[in-house]
């Protein structure tokens, strides 16, 4: 279809800049997009029948290594006499 | 929060009854990564490239320090250990438990819906029950109709015959009326006539009629006497 359209996933690599430029940056637009890419991940992992850890141990996985990233500046500086 | 963010009816043609929940989740391997991950680099890299991928990502942050080492990876460690050994071990005990429970809400839904199936179902046999009833409203009104008519022809009867009686008694009366002044002109009339013979017998009459009757009685005891 069109490249518009498309979702991230179904781009092709080098379509990719013309793919962000067509996309919606605005507010609205921004929050539209988080809401789809959460109602997608919600209705394959979490609202099923019988579904397992899978559905939340993901997104405890993903706010570890986000929560990481932003405190990275500070674990980075070890205090050398801690390990005393 | 989790209800409203997901979008129903979002194409034209919405399906009414909605279609059911899919049975499982999407795979996911080692609880972490989907499937898809491993089925994209499987036709550049096989069966291991995942793998690869993964130990030499860790290899690399750990060597350039991006992943630092201290107390919080020990306790990360215990943590993760725990919950992985709690999931293995409750994990199916969890899923039956909660599966139960759908299914007592499953159920309820379901004999609500019995239950009123059930109630129409009766109303429907009630209705029908009404219809047969209508068609034997004919029969009502000619059976009311015969009543009306009994008692119409039972009144007219009935003051035919009070209407006979009073005639009867007024002729009744006329008739008797009648005897009674005939009785009492023969009586008048038969005293009025005695009255006047036993007035107009004179004296000398009565003496006459005496000696003729003494006579007559002298010549019939001589007869009897010569007939025995």
């Amino acid at each position: 279809g069109p490249l518009s359209e498309r979702r991230l996933m179904d781009v092709r690599l080098g379509e990719l800049p013309a793919w962000l430029a067509t996309c919606n940056f605005s507010l609205q637009g921004l929050l539209g997009g988080v809401q789809k890419a959460w109602s997608s991940y919600y209705d394959k992992y979490i609202n099923v029948k019988r579904g397992g850890p899978a559905g939340i141990s993901m997104l405890l996985a993903g706010y570890c290594v986000l929560s990481y990233g932003w405190n990275y500046q500070h674990i980075s500086k070890i205090s050398f006499l801690v390990s005393v | 929060v989790l209800h409203t963010t997901r979008p129903l009816h979002t194409t034209q043609q919405c399906l009414a009854p909605l279609p059911p929940l899919p049975e499982k989740g999407g795979e996911v391997r080692h609880g972490l990564i989907p499937e898809e991950f491993f089925q994209f680099l499987y036709p550049k890299t096989g069966v291991t490239g995942p793998y690869m991928l993964g130990t030499g990502l860790l290899l690399y942050l750990l060597s350039k320090e991006i992943y630092v080492i201290n107390h919080e990876t020990v306790a990360a460690a215990c943590i993760l250990s725990v919950i992985i050994y709690g999931v293995k071990k409750y994990g199916s005990d969890v899923a039956a438990f909660a599966d139960k429970l759908n299914e007592e809400k499953v159920a309820k839904a379901l004999a609500v819906k019995n239950e009123a199936i059930k109630n129409l179902e009766t109303a429907i046999e009630q209705e029908k029950k009404e219809q047969w009833r209508v068609e034997g409203r004919s029969y009502l009104f000619d059976a009311k109709r015969n009543n009306i008519a009994m008692l119409l022809e039972t009144n007219y009867r009935e003051r035919l015959l009070t209407v006979y009686n009073e005639v009867k008694k007024r002729l009744d009366y006329q008739v008797a009326l009648q005897n009674l002044k005939r009785q009492k002109e023969q009586d008048h009339m038969i005293q009025w006539v005695e009255k006047n013979v036993v007035q107009s017998i004179t004296p000398q009459q009565q003496k006459d009629s005496i000696a003729k009757c003494i006579l007559d009685l002298r010549a019939l005891s001589k007869s009897a006497q010569a007939a025995a």
